[in-house]
């Protein structure tokens, strides 16, 4: 469960994340959806602690993100916009390396990573060293080393960017597999479709505020249009920075 | 379990192990290249010196026939008479003859009648090559002046001890070891080298390597406190540093032995005690120095300005130990206190075989584990800001 109270946060004069608030649930996966530059990955790094907001609160299954980071992080997987893989070490030797930090011990170590490549069909790349992987490739190491320690709430900054149409389908899936667990699963896409075919929740984010934070059919209902994109047009008041 | 701190040393000693460039780098190129330059600089600057105190000096002579008893002295001393070129003075200037001796055609009639008979000596004192062979011209001359000179007091029933009222007898107080000491004077800034080299590549990819590669931000998303992943990168940084270091010194250890340093009348004292005296006052200047690189690092935006910063500040300790290799200043506690300066002293000391008491070599390590920790409190400042993760 992630809530989030009223965050704010700028850059010199630019406000990038202008009052934000919405909350994810267990057991459902919650869509950030905006254009680009409009406040989405700003939003996802102070719910993973990387920034400090400005103002507001953000509140991780009940932990407050300013008191305790330590404790949030540890209750997040976290798939950042950068999800660089360490090219000498092989993908498992990668996730490895994240279980350490998470103070797992061997046996668990072992166990969640054979877990995590029969989820992500992996299996027969982990023992090759990261250099030359494929961008399908590159992204299932990353979120199989983001979730290593079985964290209750998945955050994920844009998934399916740069996957072909098979990754995209396999990610979709992983990401129902998650949510059937009873996890918390927050992602950021600008693509409608995704967002429209997976979420049970739709948070859109315009300008640095929430403008719309609904279920994709009262989204529909509520803006009298038959189609998802058009909502969102509607929604936004522009098609700026709106990639289909 | 392990620290985290610990988790991150081992994966960052892992994964650059498996680069063969830094590998080389660090292990080969760093510890080997510097004492082998050394070396052969040194063994030139000996050989040099040595040949010209021992090898027949050639000198042209023009206007020989005008003082055949001096030039047949000279002969007795080594010289080797050459013909003179048409223009001495072009010549010289030219850099043709190192220089000439020029005898005017009046110079055996003043010899004759007694009275100061001149000749020139054509030379540029800017030509360092040709000092050594002017001092000794000069030398040969004086000689035979005064031995003249005397001979001719005799002649007339004087006591040639009239002329000497003054006598100055040298008492070198210089030991073999403290003349190689001058001679060595560099060889700390080569050491402070092989710590850079040893450190660089790690703290470029362990800092501006990693956010250019996007995998900063993840790591920091881990539930681990930024000073212990900080920590744990600095521990690699400085143990990579460490074995240049010790490499370094190692093949110098063995490379001295090498030195015709005997010829000159020194000695080096290269032995286990050297060594590991060495170390020991070199080791807090290794996590200052790589402290110091992950900031310059931490700075840069990408891999290239990282490198561009610290080869920058790998200038820093070149200007103290060139001053003090050149000018040697008397060795006083407070240096003791200075990093860098300190270290130059300490080593050079060692070399030399002097003994550095407890106290001095004490200071030396204490105030740069001090400077080594407030530039790790430093580093921890600018790795807690939050740019620091962002890549884009």
């Amino acid at each position: 469960m992630i809530q989030v109270r009223d965050l704010h946060k700028a850059f010199g004069a630019i406000r990038a994340v202008d009052g934000v608030s919405f909350a994810a649930r267990d057991g459902e996966i919650t869509g950030l959806l905006g254009p680009n530059g409009a406040g989405k990955t700003t939003t996802l790094r102070m719910l993973y602690t990387l920034m400090k907001p400005d103002a507001g609160v953000v509140l991780v299954d009940g932990i407050d993100a300013a008191m305790d980071p330590l404790a949030v992080r540890r209750r997040l997987g976290v798939l950042p916009d950068a999800r660089g893989l360490y090219k000498r070490l092989t993908a498992r030797e990668n996730i490895d390396y994240f279980a350490r930090l998470h103070a797992l011990n061997a046996a668990t170590r072992t166990a969640r990573i054979e877990a995590l490549a029969g989820a992500l069909d992996m299996a027969d790349i982990l023992d090759r060293p990261a250099e030359g992987f494929s961008q399908g490739q590159r992204v299932k190491t990353a979120i199989a080393r983001a979730l290593v320690h079985d964290p209750r709430n998945v955050i994920l900054d844009e998934p399916i960017n740069g996957l072909d149409v098979m990754a995209t389908r396999s990610m979709r899936t992983f990401m129902r597999h998650l949510k059937d667990e009873g996890r918390c699963v927050l992602f950021s896409s600008h693509i409608m479709q995704e967002v429209g075919a997976l979420c049970d929740r739709i948070v859109v984010i315009a300008r640095g505020r929430v403008v719309a934070d609904d279920s994709p059919a009262a989204l529909r209902a509520q803006t009298g249009t038959a189609n998802l994109e058009d909502a969102f047009v509607k929604i936004i008041g522009s098609e700026e920075g709106l990639v289909a | 379990m392990m620290p985290a701190a610990l988790v991150v040393f081992w994966k960052e000693v892992r994964e650059n192990l498996r680069d063969r460039r830094t590998v080389l780098n660090t292990l080969v190129t760093g510890p080997l290249l510097t004492p082998l330059l050394f070396v052969l600089i040194v063994n030139a600057a000996i050989t040099r010196e040595l040949d010209k105190a021992e090898k027949p000096l050639p000198v042209p002579i023009a206007g020989a026939a005008n003082a055949p008893n001096l030039v047949a002295e000279l002969k007795q001393h080594n010289v080797e008479v050459k013909d003179a070129p048409d223009d001495p003075v072009e010549a010289v200037r030219a850099g043709d003859a190192d220089l000439v001796l020029r005898i005017p055609a009046d110079f055996d009639a003043a010899w004759r009648d007694g009275k100061p008979a001149q000749v020139e000596l054509v030379y540029d004192q800017s030509q360092r090559d040709a000092q050594a062979s002017v001092a000794r011209l000069q030398g040969l001359l004086e000689q035979y002046s005064q031995r003249t000179g005397a001979l001719r007091l005799l002649a007339r029933g004087i006591s040639p001890e009239i002329i000497r009222p003054l006598v100055i007898a040298n008492r070198d107080q210089s030991t073999a070891q403290t003349r190689s000491g001058v001679l060595f004077g560099m060889l700390p800034y080569f050491f402070i080298l092989s710590v850079f080299v040893g450190g660089a590549a790690l703290a470029i990819d362990t800092t501006a390597g990693e956010r250019e590669r996007q995998s900063l931000e993840p790591l920091l998303a881990n539930p681990v406190p930024r000073t212990h992943i900080l920590l744990g990168k600095l521990g690699a940084t400085s143990a990579f540093a460490t074995t240049t270091l010790t490499l370094s010194i190692i093949a110098f250890s063995i490379a001295g032995h090498f030195l015709p340093v005997e010829k000159l009348g020194t000695s080096l004292r290269l032995d286990l005690h050297f060594a590991l005296s060495t170390l020991l006052a070199m080791l807090p200047l290794v996590f200052l120095l790589a402290s110091l690189q992950t900031l310059a690092a931490a700075f840069a935006k990408s891999f290239r300005e990282a490198q561009t910063y610290l080869s920058l500040l790998m200038l820093v300790p070149v200007l103290p130990t060139l001053l003090l290799s050149l000018f040697p200043p008397k060795a006083q506690t407070w240096m003791y206190a200075v990093p860098l300066m300190s270290q130059q002293i300490a080593v050079t000391r060692l070399l030399r075989g002097d003994a550095v008491t407890l106290m001095p070599f004490a200071l030396c390590v204490a105030c740069t584990a001090f400077a080594a920790l407030c530039a790790f409190v430093l580093t921890a400042q600018v790795y807690r800001r939050e740019r620091l993760a962002i890549s884009g």
